[in-house]
């Protein structure tokens, strides 16, 4: 990709861009992560379908009495994942919840979430992306996409928690597992939140690097000299 | 000076990079947390028994109940045994005539009740989902006496807090908090889908509830232990979470 109109990076500005608290919660997170899904698959791995044992889902799993390989397993049995799983799931929520809470009080969502408005940047930003546009078109902290991908990864946040907890508890908490479409059904969502989860991770690691790489630096130190110095 | 403190941070920050990366590796590998981390993570899963228990339980919300029609056909509904396990065949008590289930333990009125015993007493009846720990669910009818009825007959003592339910299934049991065992739908079933128990599903009685995880559910039973201490139970003594509820 060319920028020729852009200052050399000698020449931009040295900018904080992310506080103590939201790269804590990043890099927490990120492992927090990694041991949710491996400890998620050991659990996938005692029961590798989906729907009654009589009436499968006739939904994709293309994992479907697939025995997921060992190394991206945690727990060495079930027992070991469930018990890893739910230790997990606490500071892996509270980290959501910090992030969340620093989010509000520091105003900083305003540069995340994404709303209606964002609507029509967002698709000019796609087009920039598919060259079917010449200029960036102009953009604060982040651009449309980001906040689209920042704003939906939360939710996904959200939904594999209340999916978790519907499946954990389904009698307890039945008023959540029905609005998720029942027991075998959110036991379906939650494992589709992984997929999700995990094409995210790409996708954002893989633009890290081919859009702004300085921006690693700056979920690192806070500190930023890259293309995007402007803050809004 | 602030550069100082700059630098520190990003050093920090950057170790923890670094461990993250290694860490996220070591994670996975089917690894179960070795010796120091395992007896943590079950330590741990204490607070979560807790959580389930005092927080999440409801004692007297009931599971849904099915129409019969929604029943899980025979075949589809796994049956479990360690002693089949082991040896290929059910565990059967030494002779059926002479079982009855033993309760006692801090009570007032120990007591042995036969089957016919237990029939005679008010049964109850309910078409239920069955939430196997591995992720699989059926659906069963099942019929027995529940366990708040066998209660009231004994008289547990003021100091008894658990129930302990053993089998003949090679030493199977499990340990249970009143509270669940006083749910109204935890019951000793003698019947499934309108028959008597067959062997391959605990026969001649078993535990049954539909607000716990099938391990729970202790098959073949041979007595019922009032405690004051948590009893374990065979799968939690190997890591499964004891409260076990769903």
């Amino acid at each position: 990709m060319g920028f020729a109109s852009e200052p050399a990076s000698a020449q931009r500005p040295l900018v904080k861009r992310y506080a103590g608290v939201v790269r804590l919660a990043h890099w927490l997170n990120a492992v927090f992560l990694v041991g949710m899904i491996a400890s998620g698959l050991q659990i996938y791995n005692a029961y590798a379908h989906f729907g009654l044992r009589d009436h499968p889902l006739a939904l994709p799993n293309p994992l479907d009495g697939q025995a997921i390989p060992q190394w991206a397993l945690l727990g060495g049995w079930l027992a070991g994942g469930l018990n890893w799983h739910f230790a997990l799931a606490w500071p892996f929520v509270i980290t959501g919840l910090v992030y969340l809470g620093f989010l509000a009080f520091s105003g900083e969502w305003r540069s995340l979430l994404f709303r209606p408005r964002d609507f029509g940047s967002a698709v000019r930003m796609q087009l920039y992306y598919l060259r079917l546009r010449k200029e960036h078109p102009p953009q604060g902290k982040h651009n449309a996409l980001q906040k689209a991908a920042y704003t939906g990864i939360v939710a996904l946040g959200a939904i594999a928690t209340l999916t978790g907890f519907a499946i954990y508890k389904p009698v307890q908490l039945a008023w959540l597992t029905t609005l998720f479409g029942g027991y075998e059904l959110t036991r379906y969502w939650h494992f589709v939140t992984v997929w999700l989860f995990v094409g995210f991770t790409l996708l954002h690691v893989a633009l890290v690097f081919l859009v702004d790489p300085a921006s690693l630096r700056g979920m690192i130190t806070g500190w930023y000299r890259g293309r995007f110095p402007s803050h809004d | 000076m602030t550069d100082g403190v700059r630098s520190l941070t990003r050093r920090d920050f950057f170790r923890l990079g670094v461990v993250a990366g290694p860490a996220s590796v070591m994670a996975a590998c089917g690894w179960d947390g070795g010796p120091v981390l395992e007896p943590k993570l079950r330590a741990f899963g204490r607070i979560n028994d807790w959580v389930g228990e005092k927080i999440l339980f409801s004692p007297n919300g009931t599971a849904r109940e099915y129409p019969v029609s929604a029943r899980t056909p025979m075949q589809n509904f796994p049956t479990y045994s360690i002693t089949y396990n082991r040896t290929g065949s059910f565990p059967a008590p030494d002779n059926l005539r002479d079982w009855s289930l033993e309760v006692g333990g801090l009570v007032r009125n120990p007591m042995r009740l036969t089957l016919q015993a237990l029939e005679t007493l008010p049964s109850l009846s309910y078409t239920v989902k069955h939430h196997c720990v591995e992720g699989w669910t059926a659906v069963g009818t099942w019929t027995g006496v529940p366990v708040s009825t066998v209660l009231a007959l004994v008289e547990p003592k003021p100091e008894s807090r658990y129930l302990r339910f053993d089998s003949f299934d090679s030493r199977y049991y499990n340990g249970w908090d009143l509270t669940s065992a006083m749910h109204p739908q935890t019951i000793l079933a003698y019947a499934y889908n309108d028959r008597p128990l067959m062997m391959s599903r605990g026969a001649p009685l078993r535990l049954y509830s539909p607000v716990k995880l099938g391990y729970k559910l202790t098959k073949y039973l041979s007595a019922m232990t009032f405690t004051r201490d948590r009893p374990g139970g065979y799968w939690e003594d190997q890591g499964y979470p004891w409260f076990g509820g769903v």
